[in-house]
């Protein structure tokens, strides 16, 4: 028989319940100064990302510039918390980035299913560490967890994250594969135990990726470790958040969650790549009082 | 861990419009199709109770308005509205559902303006609510036989219906929508607080072009209701408030012969077991008390948390209390306004006082209120027993008094034990003991894992001293039929 750890601080989720609380943080009205500043907020917790099959060093070129310059025609914009890129682009997006706060984070672990072996997992991320990447964003092994194999995918994590050392690691529940509310709640803990220091909801290749419902149960689970163990847990929902709106809205459920300590792209990040867009089109309204069409802002 | 850091992010107060709203000086009474003048002269202002600003002046009936109304209702009762074809009762109804949503956004204001109530409660629950509850009785009104079969069901007569000032304007729909499918005509008074959207109402039916007579809305204080309910030529009595009144109402209609419901008051257990889904439980607990400032009838103001989550539970509560804004009801994002009246205000400050004095632990969020106006923080009192005056006693606030417990069996003794038995709430993962808590616990609402949903299809009304009768449903058709 397979050794089972279930963690008994993991409690059961009411799906139902979860999905009214997310609703409810829908209904803020987010207006004028609150407004400006929640998309300045948004702008800078974002991790833009190319994660694509066909992707060539003049795509993450363009996508760093783009992360220094997101629309210099407004002033006093901040740029977004970093790139995300596979390995062999690391090196490549260290030196365009040379010299500013934006990082570079890179997948690892056999992105994005997650099925390889454990040393050639540890093998990449060392890969990744010497490129020069700043951040590690692995998969959990879905199978493994699926299965029941939670000692597994706990060692897994650990074994990542001792290879990281300092080096922040950001862990991806693929919440899309895991089909209960009650999982995503497990592979949080789990996940959290074992060192992780942001949990991430999607890789973005797998429908539903981040859903409001669904990072709120992971928010939720950082504020439990949180208060049992005082260590701080970062939250990066991935996928699928491609509106101003809907990133506000998240903003108001991290607040209203974990309190403003976690306002903070340290602490809170978004993964998209169309998102930055839609925010800067409604600064400039914001700041105008009129819409201009997508094709005043850059696409990469 | 709510503290302000640098990263505060304030939302910015967003407030709803009052362009919309048509609201005139002063009201007259709603009889036999047309709004009429009293036959006294004695006027009253109507409050805002967020600023205390006068918004209308609103009439108190004499006993010859009331006297005039029910036999606009006899009359219409007589020749229109029991002859017609039920298709076309439903017809009617069906127009007032239509005219409640067309003009819901001004019916949700006036809600939140006259009442207190968050804009975000009036906008997404009242007035829908209402609406849907027109629609679910319009749709009856040509099946009674099919609802009853064999036992030929007949209209009442004349309904005399007396609603409280928490939910206005749905109290208004649960009453009138059942009593007019089923062929009665209907004399209302509302709360003498919370009359504008009744009036408002009135409005609706008059553009509707109900036969005159099929409602009329008379206003005023208690005894207006009174000299309704007493009545002679009135055949049913609905009353929905204290059960203080009820009991009264009660004893007047001794021997009289008039069928009644009564829907009174609550002291509802909510129920948190180990196994349960703390988060969703703790959410459920916080609606389940602050909801509507807690001036809810089936409110959960008794908590009990098995002993072994406690401190946990109570935790989260205390977290999930200090996200709540309290403030301008009109605010988007209010999550709690104002107290209804002065006068309820001092009855909650008074058990809030004596909660203190029985030496229970009181929490409330440290959260800037309003200068003008009647307010009262979200209360919790911990370390409450059960003989304690607060967890007997029905405080209409937003007070919750919560209490632990080991096992089943001394739960349900507890939640039991008490003189009300309107609506409760269990909170546990395991299907098997819900089904074991929701068949001995003596109320007459009970929500698994969930807590204050309403729906027109669902009955709803209580055991002991939280009344009879039951309102919504198939069961809400009943008490406005003579059976077979």
């Amino acid at each position: 028989m397979k050794p089972r750890i279930r963690p008994s601080y993991s409690p059961p989720i009411d799906q139902v319940g979860v999905v009214q609380r997310a609703n409810r943080f829908t209904n803020r009205s987010i207006k004028g100064d609150a407004k400006m500043q929640g998309l300045k907020m948004v702008l800078s917790m974002i991790d833009l990302t190319t994660l694509e099959g066909m992707d060539t060093p003049g795509k993450v070129r363009q996508l760093c510039t783009k992360a220094l310059h997101l629309h210099d025609q407004v002033a006093n914009l901040p740029h977004v918390a970093a790139v995300c890129v596979y390995p062999n682009f690391v090196a490549l997006a260290k030196q365009k980035l040379a010299g500013t706060e934006v990082k570079v984070a890179s997948v690892a672990t056999a992105f994005p299913s997650g099925h390889s072996s454990l040393e050639l997992k540890l093998a990449e991320v060392q890969y990744a560490l010497e490129s020069g990447a700043d951040e590690i964003d692995m998969v959990i092994s879905r199978g493994r967890f699926h299965s029941g194999d939670f000692n597994y995918v706990f060692d897994e994590i650990s074994a990542v994250k001792e290879a990281c050392g300092s080096t922040r690691l950001k862990v991806i529940l693929e919440t899309g594969e895991l089909g209960t509310f009650d999982k995503v709640r497990h592979a949080s803990d789990l996940a959290m135990e074992a060192g992780a220091d942001f949990i991430k909801t999607s890789t973005g290749k797998i429908k539903p990726a981040a859903t409001m419902p669904v990072t709120l149960v992971m928010l939720q689970a950082i504020r439990d470790y949180h208060r049992r163990t005082g260590r701080q847990v970062g939250m990066k929902p991935a996928g699928g958040i491609s509106k101003s709106k809907l990133a506000l809205h998240y903003l108001v459920m991290v607040q209203e969650t974990l309190g403003t300590a976690w306002l903070d792209n340290h602490w809170f990040r978004f993964g998209a790549s169309s998102l930055a867009n839609d925010v800067l089109m409604q600064i400039v309204k914001q700041q105008t009082g009129q819409y201009q069409s997508a094709d005043h802002f850059s696409v990469d | 861990m709510n503290q302000p850091t640098d990263n505060h992010w304030p939302l910015t107060e967003a407030l709803e419009s009052r362009e919309s709203i048509r609201l005139a000086k002063s009201y007259g009474l709603f009889v036999n199709g047309q709004f009429i003048r009293s036959s006294g002269s004695k006027k009253y202002w109507t409050i805002n109770p967020a600023n205390e600003k006068r918004l209308s002046r609103i009439t108190e009936s004499t006993p010859k308005d009331v006297d005039r109304a029910v036999r606009a209702a006899r009359n219409c009762y007589e020749k229109h509205w029991s002859r017609m074809k039920p298709s076309e009762r439903g017809k009617y109804i069906y127009r007032i559902a239509r005219l409640i949503q067309e003009q819901s956004r001004e019916l949700a204001i006036l809600e939140t303006l006259d009442g207190g109530k968050p804009i975000r409660e009036s906008r997404d629950i009242d007035i829908p609510l209402a609406a849907a509850h027109f629609f679910y009785y319009a749709g009856w009104a040509d099946k009674l036989k099919y609802a009853f079969p064999n036992r030929n069901p007949r209209p009442l007569g004349v309904a005399a219906q007396v609603i409280p000032w928490n939910f206005p304007l749905l109290m208004a729909a649960w009453k009138i929508a059942p009593a007019l499918a089923c062929g009665n005509t209907v004399v209302l008074k509302p709360a003498e607080t919370t009359s504008l959207t009744a009036l408002k109402l009135a409005e609706i039916i008059q553009q509707a072009d109900l036969p005159a007579g099929a409602v009329n809305i008379i206003t005023g204080h208690g005894p207006v209701g009174q000299s309704l309910i007493q009545h002679p030529d009135v055949d049913k009595i609905a009353f929905t408030g204290s059960t203080h009144v009820g009991k009264s109402i009660q004893t007047a209609l001794a021997t009289s012969g008039k069928r009644s419901t009564l829907e009174l008051g609550g002291k509802a257990a909510n129920i948190i077991f180990a196994d349960a889904p703390i988060d969703q439980a703790v959410e459920g607990v916080v609606n389940g008390i602050y909801f509507n400032q807690g001036h809810v009838c089936c409110a959960g103001s008794r908590l009990f948390v098995e002993e072994s989550v406690y401190d946990q539970v109570i935790e989260k509560i205390k977290d999930r209390i200090d996200t709540l804004r309290v403030g301008e009801p009109l605010d988007k994002n209010t999550d709690i306004g104002a107290i209804n009246s002065k006068k309820q205000l001092a009855i909650i400050d008074q058990y809030i006082e004596l909660g203190t004095a029985e030496g229970a632990h009181l929490y409330q969020p440290d959260c800037p209120l309003p200068d003008s106006g009647f307010w009262c923080l979200p209360t919790m009192f911990t370390d409450v027993s059960q003989s304690n005056r607060i967890s007997r006693e029905e405080i209409f606030g937003p007070v919750l008094a919560v209490q632990t417990f080991r096992t089943v069996a001394e739960v349900i003794k507890k939640a039991n034990n008490t003189r009300y038995g309107l609506s409760a709430g269990v909170w546990t993962n395991k299907g098997s003991k819900i089904f074991n808590m929701t068949s001995q616990l003596k109320a007459g609402v009970i929500w698994a894992n969930t807590y204050n949903q309403f729906d027109p299809a669902s009955p709803f009304g209580g055991y002991k001293e939280s009344g009879f009768g039951r309102e919504g449903g198939l069961h809400g058709l009943a008490a406005y039929l003579a059976l077979k």
